[in-house]
């Protein structure tokens, strides 16, 4: 078969995981910032933007990991045992936050308020999780004949914490931009309040992060065109576009909130978070174990890659379309008073 | 790898597992039945279907949203906690792993979304087919995790190459292996049973509450014309999947009836107490001979007891035998309840005219998430110690873990679903307590032809 399938696979799962990050990013987001909603109302509202698409957005998280494991087999194999911690952590995070949708709806008063909270705490440590499992991946992961010899607190570092508190504001700021697009009156301005804090602190992260991630790991400062003197412009030079887009989309963000925009703010979100995930994948690609293991080696059996994307050709054409059309039936503002429920 | 990390690893996927279980048994059947109520409601207009229909999406919305929680757990903990399966076994059961995302999970997580807030949004046609489609997802989903547990079972079309991990040389061998229909119909089977004695048992409390009436009356005959059908129907295909079990995991079988000599003419065993040290049954309450005939076909055939296979090959008989009987014993009493309340329909005019009848359908009413259990422990037990089967021991599948790490998170999960499985049976058996409201608004359209505001699908308290 002529077609390069790991190559082509590596691209799915990248897409997938951005897509997860970008969709369920933004409903984690609000999570994040439910306690700062003034009152019930705005909280039944915050969530009644989401309920109808949180689920479809979290089956990308999963398409991510079974994809993973169907198609690089090896490095699902050592990641999951390597992040097992945070990785459980994650998944009971979202059980909690889950199904607070519909507990929330059922509670009485205190059951109520108990899902509000669970809700919170669960898109919180959902979204910290996911950024120690990020940090922890661009530190690198110990591993040999195809299984992890790590400790189990590996992943624990100062640089994994800031990616950890890096991601949930980033979060924050996707899930500010969605409700400045969903919300009406008080709730759309205080979203865009939420926002502008929110963006100010992702700069300041983002760059944090970045410097951290070359101080840290000279192998991806070597990869940006450090020669441990100065930078190598020829290398660095045509990867500026990249923190170009994150500083576009912040821009964006910025001109959004003055012009009182209502979709600007959320789509600049968009390209920070694409700025970010194709910077950090620029330190660690081909690796799909960094720093061992490229996704070639990781790649599970030519036939299984084949059959899957003849089923993905297929199907994807077609998960897209639905979920475009579900988004564009639940289009417009969702009003406090007049929830779903 | 230490013993302990492994112990661990196994009662946590068991645990985890069984919790999941309990939802897709019971949401594979009620999506059908939702979509089927709708259907009715679109075609008749009559006001019960769409009453039963607002109150079983409550419960449908609650239930889903629990299995679909700790279904994401499934996917990840095949890595956690498994990893060496992982990377051997996925080659070739991976892609099934994938299609059922692909062809499952999105479309029910997508459509739900239509389902059960898209009534102020989409035409009443178009609403009945996000439902039916959320049910067409629930059984492919079925299907693609039976053909993957069918093949650990019984694996077909593959080759193991030298480096240990496994390679599908048949695709078709390997989703459609041989034991793959019966498995499957059984599973279905399973979940429409569930669904329709849990049906059963809300609507019958209703009309001994003497709530809900007309609508209860409806649900109670559809649940009794449902598990009266499909009870006997399960045994035949329960049996059938029996006979491929003697054949294809012969060890199974001996410890599914606690044969522990190989012989012709063997006794059926109705209670034992099986003794894994002392390679006996510490005592038996049997029928002579007739083991044979129900294992195999006919009292001359021989059947292999378990002492054929060394001790390190022997599933853990205690479990499996145990749980098999109460599968079963659960299955014969489903039958019973059918053709009781078929004779009442027949003689009485109808099963809801007997307030015994009605008691008795309550208590059977969780009957099936039991039996669903049981018959999944009997099915994974049953394959140890393998996770495929003859392939790669259960032992030899961990992952490089500690103790300390799996013991933690197997009581985070004890906790969180402890708290999250009370508060929603909690919410679930407080609807079903309320039961469906007959006396609901008629339907308030927002705009002409479109039937239903959302406001009457989730009420909240406090709302208005």
């Amino acid at each position: 078969m002529s077609l390069d399938l790991p190559l082509i696979w590596a691209g799915l799962i990248a897409t997938a995981v951005l897509l997860y990050v970008l969709l369920d990013g933004f409903d984690l987001g609000l999570g994040i910032l439910f306690p700062l909603a003034r009152n019930a109302e705005h909280r039944d509202a915050m969530m009644d933007s989401v309920a109808p698409v949180w689920d479809g957005n979290e089956t990308w998280l999963v398409l991510g990991g079974g994809g993973l494991l169907a198609a690089f087999p090896t490095a699902y194999a050592i990641l999951m045992p390597a992040f097992y911690i945070p990785v459980i952590l994650m998944l009971l995070a979202l059980i909690l936050r889950g199904v607070a949708f519909e507990f929330r709806l059922h509670g009485r008063e205190r059951g109520k308020r108990f899902w509000s909270g669970a809700f919170f705490i669960g898109s919180l440590v959902a979204a910290l999780s996911q950024g120690l499992i990020l940090g922890g991946f661009i530190q690198g992961v110990r591993a040999q004949g195809g299984a992890f010899t790590g400790g189990s607190l590996d992943w624990l570092t100062p640089y994994s914490l800031l990616t950890a508190v890096g991601v949930a504001t980033g979060y924050a700021l996707l899930g500010a931009g969605w409700l400045i697009v969903k919300a009406q009156n008080e709730l759309h301005e205080d979203a865009r309040r939420w926002a502008s804090i929110a963006a100010v602190a992702v700069a300041v992260l983002l760059a944090a992060v970045s410097l951290a991630t070359l101080v840290v790991h000279p192998r991806i400062a070597e990869r940006w065109g450090w020669t441990g003197s100065g930078f190598d412009l020829s290398v660095l030079t045509p990867l500026l576009a990249i923190p170009a887009l994150g500083l576009a989309g912040l821009a964006l963000v910025g001109w959004g909130l003055r012009s009182r925009s209502h979709r600007l703010p959320f789509a600049g979100a968009f390209l920070v978070f694409l700025s970010g995930y194709v910077g950090l994948a620029v330190g660690f690609f081909p690796n799909i174990v960094p720093y061992g293991i490229d996704f070639r080696e990781a790649a599970s059996a030519d036939n299984a890659l084949g059959l899957m994307l003849v089923g993905i050709a297929i199907l994807l054409p077609v998960i897209l379309g639905y979920t475009v059309w579900v988004y564009w039936v639940f289009r417009g503002k969702v009003s406090a008073d007049a929830g779903y429920h | 790898m230490d013993f302990d990390a492994l112990l661990l690893s196994r009662l946590q996927f068991a645990f985890t597992i069984a919790f999941h279980i309990i939802f897709p048994s019971f949401t594979i059947g009620l999506a059908s039945f939702l979509a089927v109520l709708e259907g009715l409601w679109l075609l008749s207009k009559r006001e019960v279907f769409r009453n039963l229909y607002l109150f079983w999406v409550k419960i449908f919305a609650l239930s889903f949203g629990m299995g679909v929680v700790s279904g994401v757990v499934m996917s990840y903990e095949l890595g956690t906690n498994w990893s060496v399966f992982s990377r051997v076994a996925s080659p070739v059961i991976g892609p099934l792993l994938a299609f059922e995302v692909l062809t499952a999970f999105f479309l029910e997580a997508s459509f739900l979304g239509v389902m059960l807030f898209g009534w102020k949004k989409v035409g009443p046609r178009l609403h009945f087919t996000a439902t039916a489609l959320v049910a067409f997802g629930t059984v492919v989903s079925a299907f693609w995790i039976l053909s993957a547990n069918s093949w650990m079972q019984h694996p077909t079309g593959f080759e193991q190459l030298a480096d240990g991990t496994l390679r599908a040389t048949s695709w078709m061998q390997v989703i459609f292996s041989p034991t793959f229909p019966a498995r499957f119909a059984h599973m279905v089977l399973a979940a429409y049973l569930t669904t329709s004695l849990v049906v059963g048992a809300a609507s019958a409390w209703a009309l001994l509450k003497g709530r809900a009436m007309a609508e209860s009356k409806v649900a109670l005959r559809m649940a009794v014309a449902m598990f009266a059908v499909v009870a006997p129907l399960q045994l035949v295909v329960g049996d059938i999947s029996g006979k491929q079990v003697l054949t294809v995991q012969p060890a199974k079988l001996a410890a599914i009836e606690a044969f522990w000599e190989t012989r012709t003419e063997q006794p059926f065993h109705i209670a034992a107490w099986p003794d894994r040290a002392q390679e006996r049954n510490r005592w038996e309450i049997s029928i002579p001979k007739i083991g044979s005939w129900i294992t195999a076909g006919a009292t001359a055939d021989e059947v292999k007891g378990l002492k054929a296979f060394p001790p390190k090959d022997r599933p853990p008989v205690f479990i499996v035998f145990w749980a098999f009987r109460v599968m079963v014993g659960l299955g014969l009493l489903m039958i019973g309840l059918g053709a009781w309340g078929i004779w009442l329909w027949w003689r009485r005019k109808g099963p809801e005219n007997s307030p015994l009848y009605l008691r008795a359908v309550v208590a059977m009413g969780p009957a099936g998430f039991v039996a669903v259990i049981a018959g999944w422990v009997v099915a994974e037990v049953g394959r140890q110690p393998y996770t495929i089967y003859g392939v790669l021991r259960t032992a030899d599948s961990v992952s490089p873990v500690t103790a300390g790490s799996v013991a933690t998170s197997l009581l985070a999960f004890l906790i969180i679903y402890a708290i999250v499985f009370s508060v929603g049976a909690l919410y679930i058996l407080r609807l079903i307590a309320e039961g469906p409201s007959a006396g609901e608004e008629p339907p308030q359209p927002e705009n002409p032809g479109v039937p239903l505001t959302s406001t009457e699908i989730q009420p909240e308290g406090g709302k208005p």
